[in-house]
């Protein structure tokens, strides 16, 4: 009985499939989408995102008729392992998964192995406003090309913070960090690569002590990795020993690092969202006298996307609710640091007089830094980076005893 | 066809009769496919073969790539050191407490403290256990600075040592009141009053009578809930995550990062992992079953030496078990009782005892979903639960009347769920519940619940179902009651506290289950376990504060009425209660 159901349903939903959604035509995008539900699974560990969410699932419904489901994930991984299964099963239509919140590793490995619809992103009526030249990030996911099958809805940039009652001068390079850390012993963390926070600041301190920064944009085979590589296993060298535990315990994500900084057991620390310490100060989940900054060189930024996979049930629905994440009235609500403080990927420029004026009415949180301090983004470097710096720091030092 | 089914046709009860034999079949039939798919997904990957992800040829190189990662050894020895230390060390804290306090009016107490213990997540008391212990944790504010002289945190390692100790005494108080709850089930069968009260008419001590004369009787019946101990200390993640190292990390938390790793192809050496890690646990049960053999020799010699038991040992053993319950009962509470204050909690920084201010600003927030999810999460657990112990009861009863040895014997492939790492078991087993169109729905959230909770409501009952004392049975025939009666009158109502124990077991495991809910489910279905994972993420810990403690009330009614309702129905039945 239950075989029979499920076939009578696979049919359906092959049939629905069959007319799968033509970008180029929005119009009708938008007519398949009513009446859709979306389930777009994104990561839930915080309540200002879920908030968001939830409210772009409530805007969606208004306009398009789109209901959206926010299914909360742990680790984006989940969602990747389901599309794996679904496959593995056969499954190529009526997928569980209509929407995915991705960028980087994830997106590289499921643009590879086929995994996700498109192009479809260059199609969507509000790409006009993103600002493909000023932000390279866009396009580029960690220097992989989007290709349209991934539509940017977020701007990411590394940033430090620190405790200005306890640490009133932080240091703003790399060498300055490592006088820094020895002056205070066991009041700094990075999380434990391979935790993409964690990864994240392997590569900027890289970045900053590479002889030269340019080879890291292509694969790491094309270059002398050693020579490239050697000055940052002489930082990490003299620095692990003074860092939170001697190195000898590491924070495993960058939410540990707040309750770090919370619980006064360490006065340095990283973020990957500009905006976080305000979010947490108004949270009570850091000090009121936390403040960000960039260091002097510039730090590493990178976009976040949503994606379809490549047998999503919802698709027109998918492409309605990612074209509203990039419209001006959501980014506009999304940077704001009220709500959530996640950075624009629309270009000022392309946008409406009124548009423009909701941005810059936008109130600035009381850590959060202005679009001029942060300055311009450093460039991700190749994923392959990526990949050799976390197998190479594991044998180094995450495996010591 | 179903027994529901056949009993609804005239003369129900004789061909339910004949239905009964093949129930250890049907048990096994419905089990076999998850068990055999999810070992399947395991086996395939961990030597090459998934083709959803391009591995089409057998080959030997992804175990040679797990073998050659560096940290292996030590990550394979931490799983194992802290397996057997944490099954000892509790199953020797509860054989104290059950041997120095049984009877007397601390028990009681005891054992009312522990009990509500086991509805605490695991993950939970990790977290509210880390935050004690840490060098800003909450024994340190309170202690600070006018005892410690710390104005800032000091740089200690407590939480997350290399050698896995915090996670070994974690486990510890997370698993006596699991022990000492199967214990106390096992009681009533073991007729262990009148053994103790033997050996104390002849000079025995305490602690030594009772070890002598009962422990072996109920160390039988509590074996299975042991290895069940075993396994799961060995292959925890979510508490290793919390309280144990990351350099490296035990072997299962390994294979759940290497499942997911942005690099697919790990997922091989996660499969392969997986079995390792599988391999792991089957030999270290078989060294126990030796350890057993060998603690058994010299037990007897120790029980035939006739030693009474010096009087300075038994009153260091005694207060040795009060102290481990007290500590474990303690550390719980008192984590929990943290997790309560922080879901409350205004800013709240070293080395200050209590936070700034209160606020019900996050159960606000929460609070209001939390009903919705609350009755999904006890839905899902009833429903799986009610049909675990159906097939538990039916298996067992066909055991009793036909001896059925032989597909009982085949039923040990039960366990397998419950020993192989949940995270490369699902894999396979989510591609079947697709394959069959069973997935993205209750019904096929509840049957996957099942696969993990029938094992533990098997291994809670098996025991003392088998110990039940066989003269009831030839009495009640005797005086004209046919089998079903039997069952329905006298063995039944018998092993009311063992049955419900087992319940709230199985109960708690389905609470519990974050991914077979989230996988199978397809997103499609939410319970306060996904929902307090998924935050839990975000590290915040007023929000895990209020979903540890959603969590833990929906396990909590159904211990409650393991430990009261016996008390209740039972109040003139003093040998029933437990015995």
């Amino acid at each position: 009985m239950i075989r029979m159901i499920s076939a009578g349903l696979a049919l359906l939903a092959s049939a629905a499939a069959a007319q799968s959604p033509d970008p180029a035509d929005w119009d009708a995008v938008l007519a398949e989408a009513r009446g859709q539900t979306v389930y777009w699974h994104a990561w839930g560990g915080s309540a200002a995102v879920n908030d968001y969410i939830a409210w772009a699932g409530a805007q969606v419904a208004e306009r398009h008729g789109v209901t959206v489901e926010h299914v909360k994930l742990a680790d984006t991984a989940e969602a990747v392992s389901r599309v794996i299964a679904e496959k593995a099963a056969g499954r190529d239509e009526g997928g569980a998964v209509d929407l995915i919140w991705i960028n980087g590793e994830n997106f590289a490995a499921m643009k590879q192995q086929g995994l996700l619809f498109g192009p479809w992103v260059e199609q969507a009526p509000n790409w006009a406003f993103v600002d493909v030249e000023g932000k390279p990030a866009v396009t580029a996911d960690f220097t992989v090309p989007t290709d349209g099958l991934e539509a940017p809805w977020g701007m990411a940039q590394l940033i430090f913070y620190h405790d200005a009652a306890r640490a009133p001068a932080p240091p703003r390079s790399m060498p300055a960090l490592l006088d820094w850390a020895a002056a205070n012993p066991g009041r700094f963390a990075f999380p434990q690569p391979p935790d993409f926070l964690g990864s994240t600041f392997l590569k900027q301190a890289l970045h900053e002590l590479t002889p030269e920064p340019d080879v890291l944009l292509a694969p790491p085979e094309q270059t002398d990795y050693a020579a490239a590589t050697a000055p940052l296993w002489d930082f990490l060298d003299a620095l692990t020993p003074d860092l939170w535990r001697s190195g000898r315990a590491w924070p495993p994500n960058g939410a540990r690092l707040i309750q770090l900084m919370a619980d006064g057991e360490i006065d340095l620390a990283l973020s990957f969202n500009p905006n976080e310490p305000s979010n947490a100060i108004a949270r009570f989940e850091l000090p009121e006298t936390v403040r960000a900054y960039v260091l002097d060189g510039g730090t590493i930024g990178n976009a976040s996307f949503v994606a379809i996979p490549y047998n999503a049930s919802a698709r027109a629905g998918a492409m309605a609710l990612a074209d509203f994440l990039m419209s001006p009235e959501a980014q506009a609500r999304k940077q704001n640091p009220e709500i959530w403080g996640n950075g624009t990927v629309l270009a000022m420029d392309r946008l409406p007089p009124a548009d423009r004026a909701a941005f810059e009415a936008l109130p600035l949180g009381v850590a959060a830094l202005t679009p001029e301090e942060l300055g311009e983004s450093l460039p991700e470097p190749h994923p392959g980076w990526m990949v050799r710096l976390e197998e190479d720091w594991t044998a180094r030092y995450g495996l010591a005893p | 066809m179903s027994d529901a089914a056949l009993a609804q046709r005239p003369g129900g009860p004789r061909l339910r009769g004949r239905a009964l034999p093949w129930a250890p079949a049907l048990t096994l039939a419905v089990m076999l496919g998850p068990v055999a798919a999810g070992l399947a997904g395991t086996v395939g990957p961990a030597f090459g073969w998934m083709p959803a992800l391009g591995g089409h040829t057998l080959t030997f190189e992804v175990m040679r790539g797990l073998f050659d990662w560096p940290g292996l050894t030590r990550a394979a020895l931490l799983s194992v050191g802290v397996g057997f230390a944490a099954t000892a060390l509790s199953l020797a804290a509860v054989a104290l407490i059950v041997a120095g306090w049984r009877g007397t009016r601390a028990f009681g107490a005891m054992e009312r403290a522990l009990s509500p213990l086991l509805s605490v997540p695991h993950a939970a008391a990790a977290f509210g256990l880390a935050f004690l212990i840490a060098p800003s944790g909450w024994v340190a504010r309170a202690l600070s600075p006018w005892a410690t002289g710390w104005e800032r945190p000091p740089d200690l390692l407590t939480a997350q040592d290399p050698a896995g100790v915090a996670l070994t005494l974690g486990l510890v108080a997370k698993e006596i009141p699991f022990l000492l709850l199967m214990t106390l089930a096992a009681l009533a069968q073991a007729r262990s009053a009148q053994g103790a009260t033997t050996a104390r008419a002849l000079g025995y001590g305490r602690v030594t009578g009772w070890l002598k004369a009962v422990f072996p009787q109920v160390y039988r019946q509590i074996r299975l809930p042991v290895y069940a101990v075993l396994a799961y200390s060995m292959s925890v993640v979510d508490v290793a995550m919390i309280l144990g190292p990351s350099t490296p990390p035990p072997l299962s938390v390994q294979v759940v990062r290497w499942m997911g790793d942005p690099d697919l192809a790990l997922r091989f050496r996660a499969a392969a992992g997986a079995l390792l890690q599988l391999a792991l646990v089957l030999a270290a049960l078989g060294v126990w079953r030796l350890g057993e053999i060998a603690v058994g020799r010299l037990g007897r010699r120790w029980a035939e030496g006739g030693g009474r038991g010096a009087p300075a040992v038994e009153t260091a053993l005694r207060l040795a078990g009060l102290a481990a319950g007290l500590l474990a009962a303690l550390a719980v509470f008192a984590g929990l009782a943290g997790l309560a204050v922080w879901s409350v909690a205004g800013f709240w920084t070293f080395p200050d005892a209590l936070p700034d201010a209160l606020t019900l600003r996050t159960w606000e927030r929460h609070g209001p979903r939390l009903g919705a999810l609350l009755a999904e999460t006890a839905l899902i657990g009833a429903a799986a639960t009610v049909l675990a112990m159906l097939l538990t009861v039916a298996c067992l009863e066909a055991e009793h009347r036909h001896g059925l040895r032989p597909a009982q014997r085949a039923l040990w492939l039960l366990y397998l769920p419950l020993i192989a790492p949940q995270v490369a078991f699902l894999t396979g087993f989510q591609t079947l519940a697709l394959v069959v169109g069973l997935d993205g729905g209750r019904a096929a959230v509840i049957v996957a619940h099942l696969v993990f909770v029938l094992p533990y409501v098997f291994l809670s009952l098996a025991d003392p179902w088998r110990a039940w004392d066989g003269r009831f049975d030839v009495a009640a025939r005797a005086l004209g009651a046919g089998p079903d009666r039997v069952l329905w009158a006298v063995r039944l109502p018998m092993l009311l506290r063992p049955l419900l124990t087992a319940g709230a077991v199985g109960f708690a495991v389905s609470v519990g289950q974050y991914l077979p809910t989230l996988l199978v489910g397809g997103g499609r279905v939410q319970t306060v376990t996904t929902e307090a994972v998924a935050l839990a993420s975000g590290g915040d810990r007023r929000l895990i504060g209020v979903h540890a403690l959603a969590q833990a009330a929906a396990a909590l009614v159904p211990f409650l009425a393991a430990v009261l309702l016996p008390r209740l129905i039972w109040r003139d039945r003093k040998a029933l209660r437990h015995g």
